[in-house]
């Protein structure tokens, strides 16, 4: 029998395997920040372990660090980026500290400098480690003591996931996007749905998207309950990754190329769950609950809870949200549009939302941060930032920012907004707060009227 | 890790669905850089509510938490299980769980056990009903216990053998060095380095 994408690249992992054992997985890249990961170096320190390969680990700060610039105020967050700047240090890994050309949000410098390729095995002490299977690796979040283990050992014991397709037939409609179709393949499968498995997302409108795109979709696979999300690598992901700085060279890459042809899943493999999803049938998306499962078509109503799978946590939802059933989502007002993180912080999301603002205004405050300062650097290059800063919306550092609100950028309580990231959890942008999950697009119209809103609705 | 076998303890029951992370331990008590006080940080949110079921004074020194499907998900923080471990949990019975939350409690040695919705609900009514009930969780026979009831639960036989011993995962992975070192001789050279 064929195999899939995901059991070729985990089979050429496994170290070791025993009965009865989880396999020992080899892990090629491991990725670190701020965060997770000051209790691991800990641990290491305690044990008196070394890093077993300081030069398959990177690290970033990234969820503490302020977007405007300027020194970390907060004595408690400046203490956890000097944590991981010491522990940097002493153990010999290379660090993008603040102000550095190379800082960004970790699931961005990974595949802007190239590290991200096809076939490896990828972790990070976060869960949207997912987003680098676009490229066609199995890339996934570990906890702290994970991050230890990798540290230590440069493997992990792990149980294969089931494998699941969600095959996406047809073509985007033009003004729908990948963060559209991710949110429409979270709310049908479930944040449950994808438990245990690996996804890979298969089909012409995933062969249809760019790598930032792909990306957009695998970052989300851990809002499914998936760990891990795959695309396998084609044409476009070569072209992405060709002359890269840490890309293979001359008959490296020829060498490479080959093999990572060879990892598409094969015709006649199985697949544990297959999900279907007509892509032509798609418009904009957006959430009006408290996770990345709630969620419908812009142009629909506010759903009343009994016409959901869990009434119980839609109407809690509902009364969090200060919404009412019933209500057209076009309708709901918000006070703050954020444009950015590891799901839509990429050059091509800026452009989407500089194509939208160009020439308009915006009222309501406007965040928008790039992922990492190379993409910062990037889209001043084009004049992005003049076009946000004309429209009225700030031009920030690289940073996670409001994702998550750790660094000052949070939502005030029963303020809303909308926002390219990839969680509604309940207080997730700041205790309190309310977020409407979008696309950039959707994200830039919004900050032009006020409510809820598409490119196409603006005149 | 301490070891875990049996354990015997009162109950909280959380009727919700979907606890994610993010609520068992807002980003705000991330910033620490000790492994310990996460306590505090527990459901923080939430416990502003003096109607949230854990300041019911009934369930005060529960050490086993009734949690509704699709508990841990989300974030992959191992502060949410370190909160819970620190505030006295030692066992989250749910009908489904979150893969790196879970993943992450039998790395620290806190229990999850699946159960079915339809068990976990009776459980739920019945701490309700008598907060004093006391139920019995025993990792080698893989069975929950209460009020003359029972149900088994499935754990893989690894994870039980290295819970009920209480080993370090890094210390039995250490023991396969020389695998690692030969796995790392074919790995193919165009495979990147971050110098
Ligand atoms: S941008 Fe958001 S989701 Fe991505 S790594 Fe940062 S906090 Fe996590």
């Amino acid at each position: 029998m064929g195999r899939t994408l995901a059991e070729k690249v985990w089979e050429r992992h496994v170290v070791r395997r025993a009965e009865g054992e989880p396999d020992l997985l080899y892990i090629d890249l491991h990725l670190i920040h701020e965060v997770t990961s000051p209790q691991a170096f800990d641990g290491l320190r305690m044990a008196e372990r070394p890093v077993r390969r300081p030069e398959l680990t990177i690290a970033t700060e990234d969820h503490n660090v302020p977007t405007v610039r300027g020194p970390i105020e907060d004595p408690v967050s400046r203490t956890q980026v000097e944590t991981l700047r010491k522990n940097c240090a002493e153990f010999g890994i290379r660090l993008h500290p603040m102000g550095d050309a190379g800082q960004g949000v970790v699931h961005i410098i990974g595949p802007q400098f190239g590290l991200t390729q096809p076939g490896m095995t990828i972790v990070c002490g976060d869960s949207h480690t997912s987003t680098h299977g676009a490229f066609g690796g199995i890339a996934f979040g570990i906890g702290t003591s994970e991050v230890e283990h990798v540290l230590a050992t440069q493997t992990l014991p792990a149980y294969r996931p089931r494998t699941m397709a969600v095959e996406v037939a047809g073509e985007l409609p033009a003004g729908v996007t990948a963060k559209d179709l991710i949110l429409a393949i979270i709310a049908k499968i479930g944040t449950g749905g994808g438990q245990g498995h690996i996804i890979e997302y298969r089909g012409e409108a995933i062969r249809g998207l760019s790598m930032e795109g792909r990306m957009t979709v695998c970052n989300m696979s851990i809002e499914a309950g998936a760990r891990a999300g795959m695309i396998a690598p084609d044409e476009t992901t070569f072209a992405y990754l060709k002359g890269r700085p840490h890309a293979p060279r001359g008959e490296m890459w020829d060498a490479a190329v080959e093999y990572w042809r060879s990892l598409a899943t094969d015709e006649d493999a199985v697949f544990d769950t297959v999900v279907e999803v007509d892509a032509s049938a798609l418009t904009p998306f957006v959430t009006w609950g408290t996770n990345p499962g709630q969620g419908a078509p812009l142009g629909s109503s506010v759903p009343d809870p009994d016409d959901t799978g869990d009434p119980a946590a839609a109407r809690r939802a509902l009364e969090y949200m200060g919404l009412t059933a019933g209500t057209p989502l076009r309708e709901v007002e918000v006070d703050t549009v954020f444009v950015g993180s590891c799901t839509n912080g990429r050059l091509e999301d800026l452009r989407a939302a500089a194509d939208v603002l160009r020439g308009r205004r915006v009222v309501t405050r406007t965040l928008i941060v790039p992922g990492s300062m190379l993409v910062k650097l990037q889209a001043e290059q084009e004049g992005l930032h003049e076009v946000f800063r004309a429209a009225g919306a700030e031009w920030r550092e690289a940073g996670c920012s409001m994702c998550l609100g750790m660094n000052p950028d949070t939502l005030a309580p029963g303020e809303r907004s909308a926002s390219t990231s990839n969680r509604n959890f309940e207080g997730r942008q700041g205790k309190g707060g309310r977020t409407h999950l979008v696309s950039p697009q959707v994200a830039a119209a919004t900050a032009v009227t006020g409510k809820l809103t598409a490119p196409a609705d603006l005149v | 890790m301490e070891a875990f076998t049996v354990h015997t303890g009162r109950a909280v029951p959380l009727r919700r669905s979907n606890v994610d992370t993010d609520q068992i331990i807002p980003a705000v008590w991330l910033k620490q850089v000790s492994r310990t006080g996460f306590e505090k940080g527990l459901f923080s949110a939430w416990r502003e509510d003096p109607d949230f079921v854990l300041n019911d004074p009934a369930h005060q020194g529960a050490s086993i938490l009734l949690a509704g499907p699709d508990f841990g998900t989300g974030s992959s923080r191992e502060h949410a299980v370190w909160a819970l471990q620190q505030y006295g949990f030692r066992v989250v019975i749910a009908p489904r769980f979150g893969d790196i939350f879970r993943n992450n409690s039998t790395k620290m040695g806190l229990l999850p056990v699946v159960l079915p919705a339809s068990v976990v609900e009776d459980l739920q009514s019945a701490v309700e009903t008598d907060p004093a009930l006391e139920i019995t969780v025993d990792l080698r026979e893989r069975r929950v216990s209460w009020a003359g009831r029972s149900a088994g639960f499935e754990i893989d036989d690894y994870t039980r053998w290295r819970l009920t011993e209480g080993l370090d995962d890094i210390g039995l992975t250490l023991r396969n060095a020389d695998d690692i070192g030969a796995y790392e001789n074919g790995r193919q050279p165009w495979l990147p380095t971050t110098v």
